[in-house]
């Protein structure tokens, strides 16, 4: 059962991950992220991570994707983006390189390692929740709020720098000035003044 | 260790993985260069379950909760600074941002 209900999934993911970066349209591409995200929850649940699974629709899909979409549509910025144009010569043969790099080695890793592949010791104190007598939700919320409470403060402390930061960087500028176009990299205006400076 | 799902649950991750990393460097609309850092985060967090689950142990779940606070905070900047460049020079690509002048 669980690894039928795995093997949909990864379906499910892949298609949508290859969606998010093959897709011309932003637009699609959020929606193929959205299906991905959901095919991870699901995962999650499959391997009894309830909370996870719950916190991932509500917050990924339901708060991440969703401003994504508003900033897609507030700026009007979901044009297609033509992607048989490379501006970099050669940028995707050697993005596919890159990706096919890792990929490799992560995947060395994993099957290589067997069951070597997580270091460290498996849990004596506390095992993983079943969900009959420890829910994980429980589970979660005692380490939080015992061995990672520091973190669980700085946290908040990053919330709240993330809000101002974006009330900051997104406010209007009372007369904003259209950025000067950059300078062309090439040298021949310089060649051209150096010529005429000459020529006086 | 684990079951025999466990080295599939790798496997897909660095797919995701994989993939995610193509797109960011291959794409140039900075909205999809973001999600594409979902998608690698995303992966990440699986990895983050699976070795949870193959040790017994709920600090794997734990971190994946700090994961998705930062990754929170890290779209709505990254949102922020495409709305506040995308005012002053409206369609730009990532290639077309290559003076760093206020």
């Amino acid at each position: 059962m669980e690894a039928t209900i795995f093997f949909v999934c990864a379906v499910i993911a892949l298609a949508g991950a290859f969606g998010v970066v093959l897709s011309r349209n932003p637009v699609h591409a959020a929606l193929s992220l959205v299906a991905t995200l959901f095919a991870i929850a699901v995962l999650f649940l499959n391997q009894g991570a309830q909370l996870l699974a719950a916190v991932q629709v509500i917050v990924y899909t339901g708060a991440i994707v969703v401003l994504i979409l508003f900033v897609l549509m507030l700026l009007g910025i979901d044009k297609e983006e033509d992607l048989r144009v490379e501006p970099l010569v050669g940028q995707r043969t050697l993005a596919f390189v890159v990706a096919a790099a890792i990929f490799g080695a992560l995947l060395a890793v994993v099957i290589l390692g067997g069951a070597n592949v997580v270091t460290g010791a498996r849990s004596v104190t506390q095992p993983l929740a079943d969900g009959v007598q420890m829910t994980d939700i429980r589970q979660i919320g005692q380490q939080l709020f015992s061995t990672y409470v520091f973190p669980l403060e700085v946290t908040a402390g990053l919330l709240t720098v993330a809000v101002v930061g974006a009330v900051v960087l997104a406010r209007r500028v009372r007369n904003p000035q259209p950025l000067p176009e950059p300078e062309p990299l090439d040298e021949d205006e310089d060649r051209l003044l150096y010529a005429e400076e000459g020529a006086d | 260790m684990g079951n025999d799902l466990s080295t599939a649950y790798l496997s897909l991750s660095a797919v995701l993985f994989a993939v995610g990393a193509f797109g960011l460097l291959v794409r140039r609309n900075p909205l999809v260069m973001v999600m594409c850092v979902e998608l690698m985060l995303n992966a990440v967090n699986l990895t983050f379950v699976t070795f949870g689950r193959m040790l017994d142990d709920v600090t794997g779940q734990v971190i994946v909760f700090f994961v998705l606070v930062v990754a929170a905070a890290e779209v709505v900047i990254g949102l922020a600074i495409v709305v506040a460049v995308s005012r002053r020079r409206p369609g730009a690509t990532a290639d077309d941002l290559r003076v760093l002048r206020g």
